[in-house]
């Protein structure tokens, strides 16, 4: 017998868009629904925005996407797989794939900065001593230098948002999905978070930025996914 | 670059929180310490059943009645020796007539016995309880003697006794289960309530891509130690209290069956296996809690 021939995973998972929307819609509980007839790729390694008004379901379609929610109706791949056909133990390794910044930050009050942005790392089971410097190395060029060994309450609104950012980065995602990144900094700041997710980019990572900020979406010639009321205004050209 | 000054162990994921976790400590150590009294109670009162009725078949009595004018003193001790060498027989001791009297004092008043009044003596005699004298021996061996012979081994006292030792039993035991389970379901009440207040630790945790037995493995720890610890504290007071009782008020020690003086290694072994029992009652409670949750979260 001969054998079989390897797979090729890389040039299959070259073809499958990172995320595929298939006439998504989803409902939270017995509400309307607020997300409607949803279809999309995110072809793997492109750069898109998000956006929409305020209550357009920015957030609640970046939760279909880290898997927080279950589509209502319609069909959701990552990485060419069946979401809904995923077994619960395959969640942790998706969750590894994709790097999320939520909105409200979620860090956790009694870890110091820098505890919170190697937090990915150390439930990846990686010993302290392998990823303290690029920690201290990611924190710095987010402006957090100094800062690493305070807690997060003691920091400000912008502050935090970096920490999100670098725990967001810090395992370099194969997804990153980011909600409001740049909502509570300046704009200089802002643009500097930017180039932290094209350099990610350019590392080959899918990214998606949900974002109220035109100056930010026209400072890049990126791909813009525009909701309003729950369904897609504009579609994205390919990447 | 590296950080300066950075800590060489990571800090904990989920530390102590005494003000979050002061209700369960407190619940904990309460009910252990009334699990590990009730239990004190009932191992006092399981080995004063077993005095009871290891004494009753350790003993038998033997009446000697004799009918002329006999020395009967004599007869006494001269039976009691005979009895000594029977084979599960460790002692016999014969009463004098002296002794009969006092016993018959009580009843008789203090005036003294005719001297003709024939006065039953008595023999007692301790038995190896594992290994008793044939029954019919004692009649058997004294039989040809001049003299009645009525051997009471207390088997219509046994039975009774081990019935009530039995009930007395069962119902500490009883007493012990129910106060257990209670004290189980309040602690696992308690560790849900005090995990909801920590429920972003799980959340976070879960959303960086840690597996499931990653986040219900810290949870686990974390509530049995707080487990451990409350245990301790109840448990410990309950020794206190349990040692001043049998000790400082022997009155009380006696109404609540506590067991004097010496505790068995089974009561020694109450109070730190009511704490060990609580710390694995709140690590599993916060195990099927974390586990429950993250599944109904994120199916
Ligand atoms: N957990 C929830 N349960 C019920 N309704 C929700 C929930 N989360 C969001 N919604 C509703 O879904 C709609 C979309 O909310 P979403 O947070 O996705 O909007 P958004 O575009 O992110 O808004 P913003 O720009 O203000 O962040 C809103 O009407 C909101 O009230
Ligand atoms: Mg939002």
């Amino acid at each position: 017998m001969t054998p079989n021939p390897r797979p090729a995973p890389d040039l299959n998972r070259a073809r499958d868009p990172a995320v595929r929307f298939d006439s998504v819609g989803l409902r939270y509980g017995r509400g309307p629904e607020i997300l409607s007839d949803l279809s999309f790729d995110l072809p793997s390694g492109s750069f898109h925005f998000l956006t929409g008004p305020s209550g357009a379901g920015k957030s609640s379609l970046l939760r279909l996407i880290y898997r927080a929610r279950q589509p209502s109706r319609g069909l959701i791949s990552l990485f060419g797989r069946d979401t809904a056909l995923m077994p619960r133990s395959a969640l942790p390794e998706l969750r590894r794939r994709i790097g999320v910044v939520f909105q409200d930050f979620r860090l956790l009050e009694h870890l110091t900065v820098f505890d919170n942005v190697a937090l990915p790392l150390r439930v990846a089971g990686q010993a302290r001593a392998s990823y303290a410097d690029d920690v201290a190395d990611l924190l710095s060029w987010v402006g957090l230098g100094e800062r690493m060994h305070a807690h997060p309450a003691s920091l400000s609104g912008g502050e935090q948002q970096r920490a999100a950012i670098a725990r967001a980065v810090i395992s370099r995602p194969e997804l990153l999905i980011a909600d409001e990144p740049t909502g509570n900094v300046d704009p200089a700041m802002g643009r500097r978070l930017l180039r932290l997710f094209v350099e990610l980019n350019r590392l080959g990572a899918t990214v998606l930025i949900a974002t109220h900020d035109i100056t930010l979406v026209r400072s890049l010639e990126a791909p813009v996914l525009e909701l309003a009321d729950g369904r897609l205004v504009s579609r994205p050209r390919a990447a | 670059m590296s950080a300066p000054g950075k800590p060489r162990r990571p800090a904990a994921l989920l530390p102590p929180d005494h003000a979050r976790d002061r209700p369960l400590f407190a619940v904990a150590a309460i009910l252990v310490f009334l699990a590990s009294l009730a239990g004190f109670g009932a191992a006092g009162a399981w080995q004063a059943a077993e005095g009871w009725t290891a004494q009753l078949s350790s003993e038998l009595t033997v009446q000697l009645i004799a009918h002329d004018a006999r020395d009967a003193d004599a007869d006494a001790v001269d039976a009691a020796a005979q009895i000594a060498r029977l084979p599960g027989v460790i002692e016999a001791t014969a009463r004098s007539r002296a002794d009969a009297e006092a016993l018959l004092r009580p009843w008789l008043g203090g005036a003294g016995l005719p001297d003709d009044l024939p006065v039953p003596r008595l023999i007692a005699v301790r038995i190896d309880p594992d290994a008793p004298p044939a029954p019919g021996a004692i009649e058997a061996l004294l039989g040809g003697n001049p003299y009645e012979v009525v051997v009471d081994d207390h088997a219509r006292w046994e039975a009774a006794v081990q019935r009530s030792a039995g009930t007395v039993r069962y119902f500490a035991l009883g007493l012990v289960a129910i106060l257990a389970l209670a004290a189980g379901a309040v602690i696992a009440f308690a560790a849900r309530a005090s995990l909801a207040a920590r429920w972003d630790v799980a959340e976070a945790l879960h959303l960086v891509g840690a597996p499931d037995r990653f986040v219900t493995g810290i949870f686990q720890r974390r509530f049995f130690f707080l487990g451990l610890k409350a245990g301790l504290a109840g448990a410990g007071l309950a020794a206190l209290a349990g040692y001043a009782l049998a000790h400082g008020a022997g009155a009380a020690g006696a109404v609540f069956f506590l067991p004097v003086p010496a505790l068995g290694w089974t009561a020694a072994a109450i109070a730190p296996g009511a704490a060990l029992a609580s710390a694995l009652i709140a690590a599993l409670a916060a195990r099927l809690a974390v586990t429950g949750e993250l599944k109904a979260r994120w199916p």
